[in-house]
């Protein structure tokens, strides 16, 4: 049987949009045909997550059925009732076969990462939103279609951006006039075209052409200077895998977001200029960011209210430099139990807690540093370097160097 | 009119800076509000304006300017 991995090659596409021409033609004549959407999706994940995949498949099989069983049962418990230790239960649940991947590697038991299936952590994502969302009462019910409908979006299925329950329903619920649905056909076909640049030719450019060279040439540099193996090819190495780590997500988040407007559902961007930040704060609001506002939103905040309700930490900054370790930690666990996944998180939570301490004797001493293009061009290369660093932290090249 | 007072005292002691001719500042695009201090900014607004506002509920987009806030607890009220 057929297998097709998402955005892979041309023939995706052509196939992808040429079966979607129904769905569009009827957006076009203001009809959703949810249906043939149903059917669409259904022979897309069979595509997916059949043939040599098919162990993928039934691990999705298994953990759609579960997460269904806790969002609705918890639905029907939340009409009545609301207490913490079930929330808390049922959150912890329902990120059970997430964790359980993501330990399979450094466990003895290595059946764990039979659970796993290609954009698990995506659906885990969604699935804890709603959640939380019935604890908050701001979703009062749920329908089993509109839950799966949400889960199992296609287009987003793989790896994002992390839509949010209700404003992908809004979207979902109503047709969008003539003028306003060409108009996001217009801007899925520039987002698929940007897309093509971004990861076939840029990406291809940094990781395929040139990566495996400087990678080449690192290594045979890795004893140089007193054994650190830092040398020019290993810096060359840091910017060639950043810039080839944003070509390659940045597109692939701008066919899935491109492709979501041919089916009428706006799905947030996932990168808005992200090395022109000014410091890390603001990278984090500009980088893969329905992720860094997921963690925001249902890591930092809610640790931070925890905390503060509880009145567990009572100087606030302290209260804002542990949430940060929190909320990165956490990230770099979900990358992956690797020394530089976990490094690399626990790095981006000390740039971000001394780039506040900055930010506030910035707001101390207004007169201290003058706002003008060369202070900007500066922070901004400060900011560009220590991410890269972090990318280089990150792309597990430094385990390679030093340990094998 | 009580509302307004108080969203704008709650703010300026979070951004430190009176408001009251930026009524239509982006807080968090001009840096003035962090994820922190809008933890805190929920936590004072439900204390002081006698509202309930659950995590979720707090989307940025309607919570960006200081009109927009004054306007989100008034219809939460």
């Amino acid at each position: 049987m057929i297998n097709l991995q998402p955005y892979a090659n041309p023939v995706y596409f052509v196939l992808l949009i040429a079966t979607l021409m129904p769905a569009m033609i009827g957006l076009y004549f203001g009809k959703r045909f949810k249906a043939y959407e149903a059917a669409w999706t259904f022979v897309f994940l069979v595509v997916t997550f059949g043939g040599e995949k098919w162990h993928q498949g039934v691990a999705l099989i298994g953990y759609v059925l579960f997460q269904l069983l806790l969002v609705y049962g918890y639905q029907r418990y939340r009409q009545h009732r609301n207490q913490t230790s079930i929330f808390v239960t049922m959150v912890s649940l329902s990120i059970v076969p997430l964790v359980a991947v993501k330990l399979a590697p450094v466990l003895p038991i290595s059946q764990l990462s039979f659970f796993g299936f290609l954009g698990i952590s995506y659906l885990t994502f969604k699935t804890v939103q709603v959640l939380m969302e019935l604890r908050d009462g701001t979703i009062k019910t749920i329908r089993s279609r509109d839950y799966l409908r949400f889960l199992l979006f296609f287009p987003t299925v793989s790896s994002g951006p992390i839509d949010r329950f209700r404003r992908f329903q809004t979207d979902e619920q109503q047709v969008p006039d003539r003028e306003t649905y060409l108009g996001l056909v217009e801007t899925g076909i520039h987002h698929l075209f940007k897309g093509f640049v971004y990861k076939y030719m840029l990406g291809y450019l940094f990781g395929t052409l040139l990566l495996p060279q400087v990678a080449h040439a690192a290594m045979l540099c890795r004893h140089a200077f007193f054994g650190t193996g830092l040398s020019v090819p290993l810096i060359l190495y840091m910017y060639v895998y950043s810039m080839y780590l944003f070509f390659d997500f940045a597109g692939y988040s701008l066919f899935a977001v491109g492709i979501s407007h041919f089916m009428g559902i706006k799905t947030p961007e996932n990168f808005r200029s992200p090395f022109a930040a000014h410091n890390i704060k603001e990278f984090w609001n500009r980088w893969h960011m329905s992720l860094s506002f997921w963690f925001r939103d249902f890591v930092f905040m809610r640790f931070t209210f925890y905390v503060m309700k509880k009145r567990l930490i009572k100087n606030r900054i302290r209260i804002s430099q542990v949430a940060y370790l929190v909320n990165f930690l956490v990230m770099g666990f979900w990358h992956g139990v690797t020394w530089y996944y976990i490094t690399y998180g626990l790095f981006h939570a000390v740039a971000i807690i001394l780039n506040d301490y900055w930010l506030r004797f910035k707001k101390a001493h207004p007169n201290f540093i003058s706002h003008n293009a060369v202070t900007e061009s500066i922070s901004i290369f400060i900011t560009f370097n220590t991410v890269c660093f972090s990318f280089l932290i990150f792309s597990g090249f430094l385990n390679t160097l030093w340990f094998k | 009119m009580d509302t307004k007072k108080n969203v704008m005292s709650i703010l300026e002691e979070l951004t430190g800076s009176n408001l009251g001719d930026k009524m239509d500042v982006n807080l968090f695009e001009s840096g003035l509000l962090d994820s922190m201090a809008t933890v805190q900014l929920v936590m004072e607004l439900e204390e002081k304006c006698q509202v309930s506002i659950p995590i979720s509920e707090f989307n940025r987009q309607e919570w960006e300017t200081p009109s927009k806030i004054i306007a989100k607890v008034e219809s939460l009220q």
